[in-house]
C-alpha cells in the first residue's frame, strides 16, 4: 500500500553514506512487510538495495547469508552435495503463509527482524547455528546467535539503528542429518509449530523448536534421547508461557503439536543410518 | 524517471512512499485490482522482467529500468493470450476481480509449480468460484457450448463480460480517471461506546489540500437504517450518516476531504476528538440482562427497535402443538446449543464509490452495491432530494455475497460531493472493510428435538440469540429466516420458535448468503442427525420421513403473515437420493495413518425463492435497426452470473442468440425499479421480468409482422431471427426498418413482483477424515445435490454450487473475525482471517434435480446463497460421526477440536 508519510528515500551506495539514523527512519529492504500496514509514524526510508551485499557466500567456515538476500535466492541457491542439511532450505521457505511471488522481494533478514514466531528464516537460521551480524549506529559491530537475538513475539535485541548485516551459518551444521516437522492450522498455512532435529558429528542431537513459542528454543542432548527423555525434557524446559498464542493456534494444541512432531523426528533421524 | 510498461515509456516520478500499484493506476493500468493492499490475495499482480510479483509490495521507485507488464499488456495489440483464451473456455472466473492477478500468476508457473497448484496459488485468493474452473483453466477444458438461436435457456453459454474480464478490461467500481476528484477519509472511533463532545477540526483543515471536514454538526439528523430492504419497515431506524455517539471501533466519527488520500489521512490524524466515554457490553446475553448499558436507550419503539432500553432489536415466539407433550412422549430425545462465529463476506473488492454533481444537478454515485435503487431511495429520504435528482449506478461489481445489500459508503460521499460541490471518491482499506462494515450476525441456537420409534419428529425446538452488533441492519429480518425454512422443512406436529436479535458495543453483523438459515441449520441438521443415530436409522432415511412434500404445510411458529409461498416444483426426494447414491461410492484412504478418523455426514435445507414482503423488478428490451436486441434490467452483476441469464431468456422468448441481446443495466437512469441483486432474485424474479418484457415484445413483432403480411397475428412464430407468418418470412432487421418507417420502435417492458414464491433445495454430504492426534480435517468426498428448477446455465449454476461450498467450507473451517474483550476486531487483514485458497477446497460432485418450476423464469429456481447453508452442518455431521464426539461451534480447527479428541483418544503413537 502506498506510504503517504513517506516523503524521502535514501539510497545509500556504502556504510560510510548510511545516513543518521532518526525517528521515523526506516530500512527498506524488501518491504514486502513494510508496504503491507499502514506506517503513520515513517517519515524516511533507507533503501537497502544499493549496498549491494553479495546475497549468498561461501566461505572457508561459514556460508554467508547477505539480510538483503531473497528468499527466492537462498531457496535457487545450488548447495554442495555435502551440506546433507540444505533440504530444510526449500522446507523452510515452503513455510511462508506467502507464496513464491513474495519469496521473490522478501528478504532474509527482513523475515528474521520482524521476529515473528512464525518466521521460518528464524527457524532455519537458528537451527543451523547462525550467527547474526549487526551494524551498529555508532560505527560498531556486534554478533548474536539468531537463537538469542529472538527474544520474544516480535521482539528482539536490535536497537534504534542498529542493521541486520548478515547471517552466518557454520558449514558443520549444514553437514548434518537433520529432520524437518511443520503443523498449521490450514493445509498450507502459517506455521503454528515447526520443529527441526539435528544430529552432529560426535552424535549429539539437537531440537529447535520454533513457531510454537514465543521465540526459539534449543534443546540439546549428548545422543538420540530415548522417547520419554525427550518428552520430560519438553515439558520441563519448555514452560507453558513460552508457547505463543493467537489466531494461528491455541497454546496447548501448539505444546501437543511440539512432543508429537519432536517424537516424529526423533524416530525419524534414529532410525536413519 | 521513466518507466517501461507494457512497452511504452513513461515519464512521470512516483510519490516517495508510493506502491506500484496505484502508481499503475494512476498512468491508467486498471487491470491492477486492489483486494487487499497488503500481499496477502494476488489481486494486484503484475510482471517485473517476467516474474510474477504483487505490486502493492513494491516500491514505485524500484520498477524503474525493469519492463512491467500488467494485464493490459499480457497479449500483444490487445490480442488474447492463450492462457486468457482458457479462462475464457473454462469460464474460470465469477465476479472477475481476482483474474486479472490470476492469469498473469498461473502464466509465469513452471512445470513444478503447475503440479503443485495448492502451494504455487497460495497468495492469489479467489473468493467466487471455489477453484475447480481454474483448475480447468489450467487443464485446457471447454465448459462453454454454443446455442442456436432460440435454444440458449438452459445451455453452458459464457458470461458476456468474460473477454473484458480475462484483459483486466472490465470496468469495476474504481476503474475511471475523474479530474478534479476529490479523496475522503474517515476518522473511526477508537472506543466501543462514546459521546463525542467536541471536535476541533482546526489543525486538519490547516493541512495543505484539505477541502472540507465533515463530523455530525454537517449531518442530516434523519435515522435510518444502512440495510436496504423494499420495505423499510424492516429494520430499524437507528443510524445517522455521522452520528454524536459511536457504539463500536471503527464507526466512522469524521470525514477528510482533501485533494490526495494522504491528505485526508494527515487530516484525519489531526482531528482533535474530545469523547466521553461510555459503558459498553460486548455479550449479546449481557447486553438483553437487566441493568446493561442501552445503546439505543435515546430511541423510542417508533423506531422499530423492539425494546431499546433492553438492546433488543426484535424477536420471535411461538408454538404449534405442545412441545413439552411431544418430548415427553418422544422415544428419543436430542438437546444441544450451537454457536456460529462471526464471519465476513471478503468480497475481493471493497465498499467504496464515487459522487459527483453533474452539469444537471443531478447528484451521480457510482458505487460498488447489490442494490442501487434502493439506495437511491435511501439517499433521498436522508437529503430530502426528490429521487429524479439522484442518480446510483453500479458497474460490475468485485464481488457482494450479501455485503453490499447495505449503504455503507453512499451516504457519506452524498454529504462530500454536496458540500464540496467536487467530485468525490471514497475506498475503504481492506481493513476497513474488516472493522467497519458488516459480518454475518454471531448465533447461539439452542435445539430440543425428539422423535417417536417409527422416526417420526414429535416435537422441534429452537431458541436463538442473535448478536447485531451496534447497529440492527439486517437484524431482524436475518434472525426470523434462521428460524424459518430451518424448520419448515420437517413436519413436526409440536414446535416451538423463540428468538431475541441484542444489540452490542461491536462491528454491526449484515445481510450474508444464506441470509440466517446457515446458522439455524447448523443446529437443527445436528438434532436431525442425533435422533437418527439414536434410533438407528440413517440419516437420509430419517429425513425422508419427515421432510415435507408437496401438498404438506411449511411451518414454523409463530404463523407467518405471508401465505405466497409454494410448491412450484419440489425436488429434496431426487437430491436426497442423488447425494446417498454418490456417497455410498468407497473412497480409498489414500494412504491415511490409522490414526484419522473417517465418517460421513449430511444436511438439507430447503430456501424459499424470494424474501419476503415483495421484490420488485423492471426490465425493458427494445428491437434495434440491425435486428438485435438492447434489454434493460435493473439488476446488478458482482459475479452471480445473472448477467448471462438475462441475455438467455431473451433470446429464448425472442428466437435469437445471445450475442445479438446488448444488455445495460444496474443504473437507476435506465428507469424502471428493481428491488436489488439479494436474496438470490436475479434470475426468479429479474428474470422473471425479463421473460415478461421479452414476451410482450414477441407479441409486437408477430403484431407488426401480422399486419404487414396481411396475415393473423395468432399464426406468426419466430424463428431463427425471423418471424415466420404463413409463407412470408420477415427479418428482425426489416420489422425494425418498418417499424421506424412507421415512426417508432419495437419495444416492450415487464415487470416481477416476487409473490408468489417457489422453494429450492439442496443436500450436502461430506465424508471426512479426522486426525485424532492433531484435529486436522480433511475431506475426502464433497457432494451437492441441488433443485434449481429447470437450470438456466448449467456450468453457471455449478459454479454458484462450487463457491457456494467453497465459501461455507471456510467458515466451517478456518474463518473467524475475532473480537477481544475491549470490543476490538484483532484480525483485520486476510494474513490472519483465513479464506480458502486453492489448498483448502475439495472438489465437489454436483448433481441437479430434474425439475421444472410452475412460477420461475423458463421453470428456473433460485440458486445463488443455498449451496453455503447446508455445508456447515453436513460437515458438523461427518465429523461426529469419525469421531463420536458432536462439536457445536465452528469453525472446526484443529486446535477446536483437538481438546475433546485428546480427551477421548488421548495421546496417539505416531
Amino acid at each position: 500500500m502506498d506510504l503517504n508519510t513517506i516523503t524521502e528515500v535514501a539510497h545509500p551506495k556504502s556504510r560510510a553514506q548510511l545516513p543518521v539514523w532518526t525517528a521515523g527512519d526506516a530500512w527498506l529492504a524488501g518491504g514486502t512487510w513494510l508496504f503491507s500496514e499502514p506506517q503513520a509514524h515513517l517519515r524516511r526510508l533507507i533503501d537497502l538495495t544499493e549496498l549491494k551485499w553479495p546475497a549468498l557466500t561461501i566461505g572457508d567456515d561459514n556460508f554467508t547469508i547477505a539480510a538483503t538476500c531473497t528468499v527466492a535466492q537462498l531457496d535457487g541457491f545450488a548447495c554442495p552435495p555435502d551440506w546433507i542439511a540444505s533440504p530444510l532450505i526449500n522446507q523452510c521457505c515452503r513455510s511462508f503463509l506467502a507464496s513464491f511471488k513474495i519469496w521473490k522481494t522478501a528478504t532474509v533478514g527482513g523475515n528474521i527482524c520482524m521476529s515473528l514466531p512464525a518466521g521460518p528464516m528464524i527457524s532455519l537460521t537458528s537451527a543451523l547455528d547462525g550467527i547474526a551480524t549487526i551494524w551498529q549506529a555508532d560505527g560498531g559491530e556486534r554478533t548474536i546467535p539468531v537463537m538469542d537475538f529472538i527474544t520474544g513475539n516480535q521482539q528482539n535485541l536490535l536497537r534504534p539503528g542498529d542493521l541486520l548485516r548478515q547471517i552466518d551459518i557454520p558449514l558443520a551444521s549444514l553437514r548434518r542429518r537433520s529432520a524437518f516437522r511443520q503443523i498449521s492450522l490450514t493445509p498450507v498455512g502459517r506455521s503454528a509449530t515447526l520443529l527441526i532435529g539435528s544430529i552432529d558429528s560426535d552424535s549429539g542431537f539437537a531440537l529447535t523448536v520454533t513457531a510454537a513459542t514465543i521465540r526459539p528454543i534449543r534443546l540439546a542432548f549428548a545422543s538420540i534421547p530415548e522417547q520419554e527423555e525427550l518428552r520430560e525434557t519438553i515439558l520441563q524446559r519448555i514452560p507453558d508461557n513460552l508457547y505463543h498464542t493467537d489466531i494461528h493456534g491455541k497454546p496447548i494444541w501448539r505444546k501437543h503439536m511440539t512432543l508429537r512432531l519432536a517424537e516424529e523426528i526423533r524416530a525419524e533421524l534414529k532410525a536413519q543410518p | 524517471m521513466t518507466f517501461d510498461i507494457n512497452g511504452k515509456t513513461f515519464a512521470k516520478t512516483p510519490r516517495a512512499g508510493q506502491c506500484l500499484r496505484t502508481f499503475l493506476r494512476d498512468l491508467g493500468h486498471f487491470g491492477v485490482k486492489k483486494g487487499c493492499d497488503a500481499g496477502d490475495c494476488g489481486a494486484c499482480t503484475v510482471l517485473l522482467d517476467g516474474e510474477p510479483v504483487h505490486s502493492c509490495l513494491i516500491p514505485a521507485f524500484r520498477a524503474e529500468g525493469h519492463a512491467v507488464t500488467t494485464i493490459e499488456g499480457f497479449a500483444p495489440d490487445g490480442g488474447t493470450h492463450p492462457l486468457q483464451q482458457a479462462f475464457l473456455d473454462a469460464q474460470g472466473f465469477q465476479c472477475g476481480f481476482c483474474t486479472a492477478g490470476m492469469i498473469l500468476t498461473c502464466a509465469s508457473l513452471n512445470q513444478a509449480q503447475r503440479q503443485d497448484l495448492g502451494v504455487s496459488l497460495k497468495g492469489n485468493i479467489c473468493r467466487c468460484t471455489g477453484y475447480r474452473s481454474i483448475e480447468d483453466a489450467l487443464d485446457g477444458k471447454r465448459n462453454i457450448e454454443d446455442a442456436d438461436a432460440g435454444t440458449a435457456f438452459g445451455r453452458s453459454l459464457p458470461a458476456p463480460a468474460g473477454p473484458l474480464v480475462v484483459r483486466g478490461a472490465a470496468p469495476y467500481t474504481f476503474d475511471t480517471k475523474i479530474d478534479g476528484l476529490l479523496h475522503v477519509k474517515l476518522l473511526r472511533s477508537p472506543h466501543p461506546h462514546a459521546k463525542i463532545v467536541s471536535i476541533d477540526k482546526s489543525a486538519a483543515l490547516a493541512v495543505s489540500g484539505v477541502h472540507a471536514v465533515l463530523t455530525h454538526e454537517d449531518a442530516p439528523k434523519l435515522l435510518f437504517s444502512t440495510a436496504r430492504h423494499e420495505k423499510d419497515w424492516m429494520d430499524p431506524e437507528d443510524t445517522r450518516v455521522l452520528d454524536d455517539v459511536v457504539r463500536f471501533i471503527g464507526q466512522k466519527v469524521a470525514a477528510v476531504v482533501a485533494e490526495t488520500e494522504a491528505a485526508a489521512e494527515e487530516g484525519c490524524r489531526r482531528l482533535q476528538v474530545d469523547y466521553e466515554l461510555l459503558p459498553a457490553v460486548f455479550d449479546p446475553a449481557e447486553a438483553i440482562a437487566p441493568g446493561a448499558p442501552a445503546l439505543h436507550g435515546d430511541k423510542t419503539v417508533e423506531r422499530r427497535i423492539t425494546n431499546p432500553a433492553r438492546n433488543l432489536v426484535a424477536e420471535t415466539h411461538g408454538e404449534y402443538g405442545d412441545v413439552a407433550k411431544g418430548l415427553a412422549e418422544a422415544a428419543v430425545t436430542y438437546e444441544g446449543t450451537f454457536t456460529t462465529q462471526r464471519v465476513q463476506h471478503a468480497a475481493l473488492e471493497t465498499h467504496g464509490g464515487l459522487a459527483w454533481i453533474d452539469a444537471n444537478g443531478i447528484l451521480n454515485v457510482r458505487s460498488s452495491t447489490q442494490v442501487p435503487f434502493l439506495t437511491r431511495r435511501g439517499l433521498s429520504q436522508i437529503f430530502d432530494l426528490p429521487p429524479e435528482r439522484i442518480r446510483v449506478f453500479c458497474e460490475r461489481v468485485g464481488g457482494g455475497f450479501g455485503g453490499k445489500q447495505e449503504m455503507f459508503v453512499e451516504d457519506i460521499l452524498a454529504l462530500a460531493a454536496l458540500k464540496t460541490g467536487r467530485p468525490v471518491k471514497l475506498e475503504f482499506t481492506r481493513e476497513e472493510q474488516f472493522i467497519a462494515t458488516s459480518t454475518r450476525h454471531p448465533m447461539r441456537v439452542k435445539v430440543k428435538a425428539g422423535a417417536d420409534n417409527d422416526g417420526k419428529l414429535t416435537a422441534l425446538q429452537l431458541d436463538v440469540l442473535s448478536n447485531t452488533g451496534a447497529y440492527g441492519n439486517h437484524a431482524g429480518p436475518v434472525m426470523f429466516h434462521a428460524v424459518a425454512e430451518s424448520v419448515s422443512v420437517y413436519n413436526c406436529p409440536n414446535k416451538r420458535v423463540d428468538g431475541v436479535v441484542a444489540y452490542t458495543n461491536t462491528l454491526p453483523a449484515g445481510a450474508f448468503r444464506g441470509y440466517g438459515l446457515p446458522q439455524g441449520l447448523f443446529a437443527v441438521e445436528a438434532a436431525i442427525d442425533e435422533l437418527a443415530k439414536q434410533l438407528s436409522i440413517n440419516p437420509f432415511e430419517f429425513r425422508r420421513r419427515n421432510v415435507v412434500k408437496p401438498g404438506d404445510p411449511m411451518l414454523s411458529p409463530p404463523p407467518s403473515q405471508y401465505h405466497d409461498v409454494l410448491y412450484g416444483s419440489y425436488g429434496l426426494d431426487q437430491c436426497l437420493d442423488l447425494v446417498e447414491r454418490a456417497m455410498s461410492a468407497e473412497t480409498p484412504r489414500h494412504g491415511l495413518a490409522p490414526e484419522w478418523l473417517v465418517g460421513d455426514g449430511m444436511a438439507l435445507t430447503m430456501i424459499d425463492t424470494v424474501p419476503p414482503a415483495g421484490h420488485l423488478s423492471d426490465s425493458k428490451i427494445a428491437l434495434r435497426e440491425d435486428g438485435g436486441f438492447d434489454l434493460t434490467v435493473g439488476t446488478a452483476e458482482f459475479g452471480n452470473g445473472t448477467s448471462t441469464v438475462h441475455r438467455q431468456i431473451a433470446a429464448s422468448a425472442l428466437a435469437t442468440t445471445v450475442d445479438r441481446i446488448v444488455l445495460k443495466q444496474s443504473d437507476t437512469a435506465h428507469g424502471g425499479h428493481d428491488t436489488g441483486a439479494y436474496g438470490s432474485a436475479g434470475i426468479f424474479v429479474a428474470g422473471r421480468a425479463t421473460q415478461h418484457a421479452a414476451e410482450n415484445l414477441a407479441a409486437a413483432i408477430k403484431a407488426l409482422a401480422a399486419e404487414m403480411t396481411e396475415g393473423d397475428a395468432g399464426s406468426c412464430v419466430l424463428d431463427n431471427e425471423t418471424v415466420v407468418c404463413g409463407k412470408r418470412r420477415l427479418s428482425f432487421a426489416e420489422l425494425a426498418k418498418a417499424a421506424k418507417a412507421r415512426g417508432g420502435v419495437l419495444e416492450a417492458s415487464g415487470s416481477a413482483d416476487g409473490t408468489p414464491r417457489s422453494v429450492s433445495f439442496n443436500v450436502q454430504g461430506f465424508r471426512v477424515a479426522v486426525n485424532k492426534a492433531t484435529g486436522e480435517v480433511r475431506i475426502l468426498k464433497s457432494v451437492q445435490a441441488a433443485d434449481a428448477g429447470r437450470v438456466a446455465n448449467p456450468m453457471q449454476c455449478r459454479g454458484q454450487i462450487e463457491g457456494g461450498v467453497a465459501q461455507a467450507l471456510g467458515a466451517a473451517l478456518y474463518e473467524e473475525l475475532v473480537i477481544d474483550d475491549g470490543g476490538r476486531v484483532i484480525n483485520p487483514r486476510f494474513r490472519d482471517y483465513h479464506l480458502p485458497s486453492y489448498a483448502d477446497v475439495p472438489r465437489t460432485e454436483v448433481f441437479f434435480a430434474e425439475t421444472s418450476d410452475a412460477v420461475g423464469p423458463m421453470g428456473a429456481k433460485s440458486m445463488s446463497e443455498s449451496p453455503y447453508n447446508p455445508v456447515a452442518a453436513a460437515l458438523g455431521n461427518a465429523i461426529a460421526n469419525a469421531t463420536g464426539i458432536r462439536f457445536t461451534s465452528v469453525p472446526f480447527k484443529p486446535d477446536r477440536l483437538f481438546p475433546a479428541l485428546h480427551e477421548k483418544y488421548g495421546e496417539t503413537k505416531t
